[in-house]
């Protein structure tokens, strides 16, 4: 199966990725999560090998079946939405005929129909991430690697961005995607969640629900102790097993969950 | 408004390249002001050639001014007018005096490198006050025309606008808007990508250049005298000199506005240590070094040569190996530079 075992990424002292393992199953959308300096952009560079390995392996196709795009878009602002397709078809040895018609095919998918001949730089930041995508797509590659593709992006276009991507999926291409945004992350088949470098969690975003030690419980008034945090107008509060938990118990959800699964850690960490 | 100003100078001290042009460029102006700007040339090299040589010889060294603004590098009583032309046309006298058989006419004849602007200038005055007792012809540029000499000039600096400042300018601007981590991602050899962001603008600048030339040629009159074949062969091993600067500026440049600020430090020492505005001879000589290590430097001389001396490659090949130096380090340096931001996995 493809992805990265036991990865080890140091930038001078510090550690970026620790013993990090990760799957991208063909047919299924993984999704990276976790906070800014976690470490998701560099493992997605570690996948493209765009960073030098200081241990572990990565297991991806040829970088000519995997289709990328950047947290920055990886749009030319300065060439039209019809030129980024074709310089991309282009890169990957398209030909002009079959860029086109994949190029026509995306952009419909895409509601960019209408933008053809606008430049990158016109774009609004949904529309520039949805044709980002179309490039990532053009040439069918079998892995598909996308660095938070959603984050600035409205709530349309991000319902948008979801379904091409969920689509891609389904034709038997290997998702991997970085999210800061956790509903998202719900949605796919398998989530990894980052923390400092290192795994927090991996799996079904059902099952990794269920792993949570103790309870997390809601209170309406901010409870003593420093395992809170706010949801809403609610408090949620995370108590280990064995104490008792303030306020009457819920089911977390994904939200929940990693924000309890880092608080044991950081418990255990001190123990 | 206090607030403010201490901002303003915790971003600045954090700023390293804008304090380098804070301190280094007035630093940079005064040593190029006081030690370099200077028109005046005080000594001329001479040669002095025919069957009265060591007589005239003789005179300068009796005549402390004379003496002291002559510097007689050839004395050859066999010498001949051809023989000082081609010494002329190779930069090694400033002016040749042809005496006895030598001269064409019953007096001595002067003959004056006009291409050396300054020096020239100098050489007239020494003529005029000589009066009737000499024949002389100024060579190269009679008129002393000062677009002559700067045309040749310019065409090096427009080279090096568009091949440190613009080829810089495009490879940054690909990397501030995060398209190099897609360029590096696609099927494309580190190779295939660099030629590929370079060979516009070497074709710019030859497109530039083609047109500047002609245009000097066109509105100003200026000659060209010498070979086209060694004028291409110079001005494309100079491209790939400055074309390399602007590929390593771009690979120590995160944003637009900082390869600028950088290209600028490279350009302004050129524009004024290379012997296009003030001569070289006129510098102090530890300024004078910091011109010999321009690449503008260079290919004035072979632009000037070529374009109105004619200069043989005996002259020339000197300036030419050095630029063919430059452009194997420096491009060298800048290509494997930026194979590494290309391919950092691949490097190691």
């Amino acid at each position: 199966m493809w992805g990265a075992r036991h990865v080890t990424v140091r930038f001078g002292s510090t550690t970026a990725l620790d013993e990090v393992g990760l799957d991208l199953p063909e047919g299924r959308v993984t999704s990276i999560v976790g906070g800014d300096g976690a470490g998701k952009t560099t493992l997605v560079r570690a996948l493209l090998r765009r960073v030098a390995l200081d241990g572990g392996a990565v297991d991806v196709p040829d970088l000519t079946e995997v289709g990328y795009q950047p947290s920055t878009s990886g749009v030319w602002p300065a060439l039209s939405v019809r030129q980024n397709l074709e310089f991309a078809g282009v890169a990957y040895g398209m030909s002009a005929a079959t860029i086109r018609e994949r190029g026509d095919e995306l952009l419909e998918t895409a509601a960019l129909t209408h933008a053809t001949s606008r430049l990158g730089s016109e774009l609004s930041g949904g529309m520039r991430q949805k044709l980002g995508f179309c490039m990532a797509m053009l040439h069918r590659p079998r892995m598909l690697l996308l660095d938070e593709p959603s984050t600035g992006v409205d709530p349309v276009s991000r319902v948008e961005l979801w379904r091409l991507v969920t689509q891609a999926a389904a034709r038997g291409t290997a998702v991997g995607m970085t999210t800061t945004y956790l509903d998202e992350a719900e949605r796919a088949s398998t989530v990894v969640a980052l923390d400092a470098g290192t795994v927090l969690t991996a799996g079904d975003p059902t099952a990794v629900v269920h792993e949570v030690p103790g309870t997390v419980s809601a209170t309406d008034h901010r409870p003593a102790g420093r395992r809170t945090w706010r949801r809403g107008t609610a408090f949620h509060t995370w108590t280990p097993p064995g104490e008792t938990a303030p306020g009457s118990e819920i089911t977390p959800d994904l939200e929940d969950a990693l924000i309890a699964l880092s608080l044991a850690r950081t418990q255990e960490d001190h123990r | 408004m206090r607030a403010t100003i201490i901002k303003e100078f915790r971003e600045l001290r954090r700023d390293k390249r804008t304090l380098a042009m804070l301190i280094g460029l007035p630093l940079m102006l005064l040593i190029i002001f006081g030690f370099a700007a200077n028109f005046t040339i005080d000594t001329l090299t001479v040669s002095v050639v025919g069957s009265d040589a060591s007589q005239a010889e003789q005179l300068v060294s009796q005549s402390p001014d004379a003496s002291d603004q002559l510097d007689l590098t050839t004395v050859d009583e066999d010498g001949t007018e051809a023989q000082v032309r081609d010494q002329l046309a190779d930069d090694e006298v400033d002016m040749a005096i042809l005496t006895g058989d030598a001269s064409p006419s019953d007096r001595p004849t002067v003959l004056i490198d006009g291409s050396n602007l300054f020096a020239a200038q100098t050489a007239n005055v020494i003529v005029a006050g000589l009066g009737d007792a000499v024949d002389s012809e100024i060579l190269y540029n009679p008129d002393l025309e000062t677009s002559w000499v700067m045309v040749p000039a310019l065409i090096g600096l427009i080279l090096t606008f568009i091949g440190t400042i613009i080829t810089s300018i495009g490879l940054v601007r690909e990397r501030e808007q995060g398209t190099l981590e897609q360029l590096a991602v696609m099927p494309f050899s580190s190779a295939s990508v660099i030629i590929g962001k370079i060979t516009p603008y070497f074709i710019l600048a030859c497109v530039d250049m083609v047109i500047i030339t002609v245009l000097g040629m066109w509105v100003f009159d200026v000659p060209f005298n010498g070979s086209v074949t060694a004028f291409v062969l110079g001005a494309a091993i100079f491209l790939f000199v400055v074309l390399g600067i602007g590929v390593l500026i771009s690979t120590v440049s995160q944003t637009t506005g900082q390869a600028v600020q950088v290209a600028m430090m490279t350009l302004l020492p050129q524009v004024l240590l290379s012997g296009m505005i003030f001569p070289l001879e006129a510098m102090a000589a530890g300024v004078r070094w910091i011109g010999y290590l321009l690449p503008l430097t260079y290919f004035t001389k072979i632009s000037q040569g070529i374009m109105l001396r004619d200069s043989s490659w005996s002259y020339l090949w000197p300036s030419l190996a050095v630029l063919v130096l430059m452009a194997v380090v420096i491009f060298g340096t800048a290509v494997v530079r930026l194979r590494r931001d290309l391919a950092p996995a691949k490097a190691r």
